[in-house]
């Protein structure tokens, strides 16, 4: 009746999973009891899950992903003192069979459910302001991407509850992850919860690539496209590209493990190097998803704080369009010790080197950005400081991995971890803590505390380095990744600075959470009047904080590179605002449950095929086809805005606006 | 139509040199040149659904490149010149072919609202998908019955997957068009059923592209070895 | 607001048409002919002794992009004029990648498989473990 889950499948004789699981499992119960006592539930349901707005699907990304954030973490606080204790004769507190699942669920959770959902977060929240329209091409499809992203989240939560995670490492690579090596329900929640968040993933990838070539302001032709706008259409090209090559990967597996199939068994022909050349035609699209976003962020982030246009934006465009095509030509550099040869090893060698160019021009004209420009240190400047010293460093050990003769000494050890967490970290993390900074205030109207976010800086920086340069040596040293106990003592000061660095990296994380409540408190001092807090250059900041359900009232003319500073040089010069539109009714998507539900039947079908539980499986399927026809046959798919209710909202932003507008001066 | 944008606008178009702009004759009103704002709502579900449809391509390419790759590993059994019956794979693919037809036909009749000869080119056109359907399932069947199931080796693992894949795509867009022509019976042609008809379309005739790479490398190249 | 396409001078969805309709029923009816054609002439190829065999795959290959592109022109309507420009993109794009994927892992998995040790070889290394 309920397959194989039995009672059994909840870890009772495992303190460890049982106190974290039943801390969390208290919390959203809390968190549930209070929404239900204060009658949240009403407000939460029409603005919130059943949103179809990519401003909202934005926000509810991005907390996804920070939440995401402490899971992940927690996971990296408990190996790095695990290795700090377990050297020599003490074995640490983890067992490695507990250890396996602990690296594996890190991994998964950072890439998959803190770093993408973060960054497709942001793009989906800024990309139609950019642009200068009303929404996304999809908006329905939008908030199905996220609820099935948040589908995702839960089924891999719960196996830390009820059964067990993988123990295969964030890839799973076969035979380990072939049934007979793991015959529990670890690599099936892997597999399940991957293959459904993959969906919303690219479904998203679609709905942006979609928006941006079809969907821009009136006058706004491919080189007038902020930065932000080409890096998150190449990201997003990307994961259309990409994504596909996951699904059909996992597919096999999934059919290798449910049906018998051999594509990756040891047995009757199955070849499992082909599953790591698959998963790596992946892999390495995916980390450049996952950092041109933020490329694009700091190159919106350093103009603006430079108070000057970005430099070379052209040749910006080009890098990014060449780092999009040339990550399809690498992947091999993930297992170079596989065997394939010097021919093949040296042809990839030679691509993954090059691919460092352009990213070098692009760090070149950041550079050139700052160099002559009035550069206010605020807190989004210091993470792409931070970023620009952090990421070389990385990207230099990248490229020194990159010569296959060097890799074979370095492959799978600790420097490899050190050189991706490096990037990682310094590219896509202290991106995603830029952008987060720079755009709070476009979307709950007031900034955060500088003062914490300076803090959480530099937590994060230092103990970055303290965490991650041990690695380093310890790399060369000879130690190897994913190792749970070590018998060489001359590692182990190393590994204790490693955790230290760790936990300086904790305070960091508690003062962004810090940072957030004080500032939530206090968002009356830090209150953004003027929708324009950090003089912007593109066209979001020409709308309120946050901005309107339409974004803009009527879409923006675009007459040139950034878009709006050239309208606010225009206003300021002539002391007065643009003349007042006339304004019409305005057409926006309907609210619909549709994305919730479907991510609800996405997880019980997903829950149910890991436990094998059939029937189940069926009412699933069933129920994800009611919704689509339902979805289908309704009636009315837009509301209309009055003319009169725009009209009302606009001049309430044009009153800001003139209020400030004397106190503006052009600059010379 | 230029007066009242510029009322709206607020001021001349004359300040953009290169005269892009809401109705601004800078160039033609293809979106990707810059002029007139977000393309018609046709343009963007088309163009979307065609992005879909290259994601699905090169999902199957991916299962193709293993297939490939595992072609040789029969593991001691049947290889596709000992399984393959090329007078079925004939007949199945003037099926797909035919009913590709019928889906252009039966869309010709939709823009032209003319509802018995849409719903009856699409049935001709889910008829003929069914018969395709029918003859692969009966091969699986056969082939399993003679022990050449996808368990026995790499090489029929790959093949029954990636011919399983397409046909449980085929199913999917039986699946839809059922829907679809319930639909456009209950509603009528409404501008986003059109819409719908037109991704269906879409859909199918990109199954029959993806039948011909696989009916010519699988069946065709495999049966001569 | 959402579909006055008609008179939209501009970008054409995939699968669009705007011609009378024998004009549109004949296009279909080209590309039906033609793709027969080349699926028979396919067909043939692969059973016929009359062609030199190592030259076989190639001329399959060949026709086979040949009915792909049938199908492209006159069932899909992707044509090279400048309303298409965005589809024909997508689809090159989609091309490359395909053709990336499906020869690079043939290259690498045919080095790898050449340089692995034979089976019998690493069976006798597991038994003496």
């Amino acid at each position: 009746m309920l397959g194989k889950l039995t009672w059994n499948a909840i870890p009772f004789d495992e303190p460890i999973p049982m106190a974290a699981g039943g801390m969390v499992v208290a919390m959203i119960l809390g968190l549930l009891t209070w929404i239900s006592v204060k009658g949240y539930w009403p407000y939460l349901w029409r603005e919130w899950i059943t949103s179809v707005d990519h401003k909202r699907i934005g926000v509810m990304y991005c907390l996804l992903g920070f939440v995401m954030l402490l899971r992940g973490f927690s996971d990296a606080i408990m190996m790095r003192s695990q290795l700090a204790l377990a050297a020599g004769a003490s074995q640490g507190y983890l067992p490695p069979d507990h250890y396996d699942q602990i690296f594996s669920a890190h991994g998964t959770i950072m890439i998959f459910f803190t770093a993408m959902p973060f960054v497709i977060g942001l793009m989906n929240f800024v990309v139609p302001l950019q642009l200068g329209v009303r929404d996304v091409a999809f908006p329905t499809l939008n908030s199905v991407s996220l609820w099935l992203t948040a589908s995702g989240v839960l089924l891999t939560n719960a196996s830390l509850v009820i059964g067990e995670f993988a123990r295969t490492g964030w890839l799973a690579y076969p035979p380990l992850s072939e049934l007979q090596f793991s015959p529990g329900v670890g690599v099936d929640y892997y597999l399940w919860s991957l293959q459904i968040s993959g969906v919303g993933t690219l479904l998203s990838g679609i709905n942006l690539v979609t928006t941006i070539l079809k969907m821009r302001a009136p006058g706004m032709s491919y080189t007038r496209m902020p930065v932000f706008c080409w890096t998150a259409l190449a990201s997003n090209l990307l994961i259309v590209a990409a994504f596909p090559v996951l699904t059909a990967t996992f597919a096999m597996l999934t059919l290798d493990r449910y049906l018998g199939f051999h594509f990756f068994t040891n047995d009757f022909g199955g070849n499992a190097m082909m599953y790591i050349n698959l998963i790596w035609v992946w892999g390495h699209p995916e980390v450049y998803i996952l950092v041109l976003p933020a490329f694009g962020i700091f190159s919106e982030v350093i103009s603006t704080f430079s108070g000057k246009p970005l430099f070379g934006y052209r040749s910006m465009i080009m890098a990014t369009m060449c780092i999009c095509v040339l990550s399809f030509l690498v992947w091999l550099h993930h297992f170079f010790t596989m065997g394939a040869g010097a021919d093949v090893n040296g042809f990839f060698g030679v691509m993954t080197m090059i691919i460092a160019v352009p990213t070098g021009v692009k760090v070149f004209n950041w550079l050139f950005t700052m160099y002559g420009g009035r550069v206010r240190f605020e807190v989004p400047i210091y993470w792409s400081i931070g970023f620009m010293v952090t990421f070389v460093i990385g990207g230099m050990t990248g490229v020194l991995m990159a010569v296959p003769p060097a890799d074979f000494v370095l492959h799978n050890s600790l420097f490899l971890i050190a050189h991706f967490h490096n990037v990682i970290i310094g590219g896509v993390l202290f991106g995603l803590f830029a952008g987060y900074t720079y755009w709070f205030p476009k979307a709950f109207g007031f900034r955060l505390h500088e003062g914490w976010g300076k803090a959480a800086f530099w937590c994060w920086f230092i103990g970055f380095y303290l965490a991650f340069m041990p690695l380093y040596a310890l790399g060369l040293m000879g130690a190897t990744r994913r190792m749970q106990h070590y018998d060489d003592m001359s590692w182990h000061p190393l590994m204790v600075m490693a955790f230290v660095g760790a936990a300086i990296i904790l305070l960091g994380i508690l003062c962004q959470v810090t940072q957030l409540v004080v500032s939530i408190r206090n968002r009356d001092e830090l209150r953004d009047l003027t929708g324009d807090p950090w003089d912007g250059r593109s066209l979001e900041w020409a709308t309120t904080s946050p901005p309107p359900v339409f974004n803009f009232a009527v879409m923006p003319n675009v007459q040139g590179e950034e878009a709006y500073w050239g309208m606010k040089q225009r206003a300021i010069e002539e002391q007065r605002l643009m003349d007042e539109p006339s304004y019409e009714v305005i057409e926006m998507p309907c609210n619909t449950p549709t994305g919730f539900v479907t991510a609800f039947f996405a997880t019980v079908t997903g829950f149910a095929l890991i436990w094998h539980i059939w029937w189940l499986v069926v009412v699933g399927l069933i129920g994800a086809y009611a919704v689509f026809v339902a979805f289908a046959w309704r009636r009315e798919e837009e509301q209309l805005i009055p003319a009169a209710e725009v009209a009302r909202l606009d001049r309430e932003r044009r009153h800001l606006r003139a209020q400030i507008l004397p106190t503006l001066t052009r600059l010379a | 139509m230029n007066a009242t944008v510029a009322e709206r606008v607020g001021r001349p178009l004359i300040q953009d040199p290169h005269r892009l702009g809401h109705g601004g004759d800078g160039g033609d009103r293809a979106v990707g040149h810059g002029d007139g704002g977000p393309a018609p709502k046709k343009i963007i579900v088309g163009f979307g659904f065609w992005i879909f449809l290259l994601s699905d391509i090169i999902m199957f390419s991916a299962i193709f490149a293993t297939y490939a790759v595992l072609q040789g590993a029969t593991a001691g059994g049947p290889a596709g010149s000992d399984l393959f019956d090329l007078h079925n794979v004939w007949v199945e693919t003037l099926s797909l072919l035919l009913s590709s037809f019928a889906c252009g036909l039966a869309m010709i009749a939709a823009h032209r609202r003319n509802m018995l000869w849409t719903q009856l080119w699409l049935l001709v056109t889910g008829v003929l998908g069914a018969i395709f359907l029918s003859l692969e399932l009966h091969e699986f069947a056969d082939l399993i019955a003679r022990g050449a199931g996808p368990q026995r080796s790499a090489f029929l693992s790959g093949f029954f997957t990636l011919v399983g894949c397409h046909g449980l795509h085929i199913s999917c867009g039986l699946l839809w068009l059922g829907t679809m022509m319930a639909q456009i019976g209950a509603r009528g042609f409404r501008a986003n059923i059109i819409r719908r008809l037109m991704c269906f379309s879409l859909f199918w005739h990109a199954l029959d592209i993806v039948w011909v790479a696989l009916f010519t490398i699988v069946y065709l190249m495999g049966a001569g070895k | 607001m959402s579909d006055q396409a008609d008179n939209y001078r501009g970008d054409v969805a995939p699968g669009d048409e705007h011609a009378t309709t024998l004009s549109e029923v004949g296009h279909y009816l080209i590309g039906l002919v033609l793709a027969l054609g080349l699926t028979a002439t396919s067909f043939w190829v692969a059973s016929t002794h009359a062609l030199w065999g190592p030259g076989i795959p190639i001329g399959l290959c060949v026709l086979a992009i040949a009915q792909m592109g049938i199908h492209l022109v006159f069932f899909l309507h992707i044509t090279t004029g400048p309303d298409n420009t965005n589809n024909v993109l997508a689809l090159a794009f989609g091309v490359l990648i395909v053709f990336l994927v499906v020869v690079g892992s043939l290259w690498i998995m045919a080095n790898l498989n050449r340089d692995m040790m034979p089976m019998d070889e690493l069976m006798n290394m597991q038994i003496q473990r």
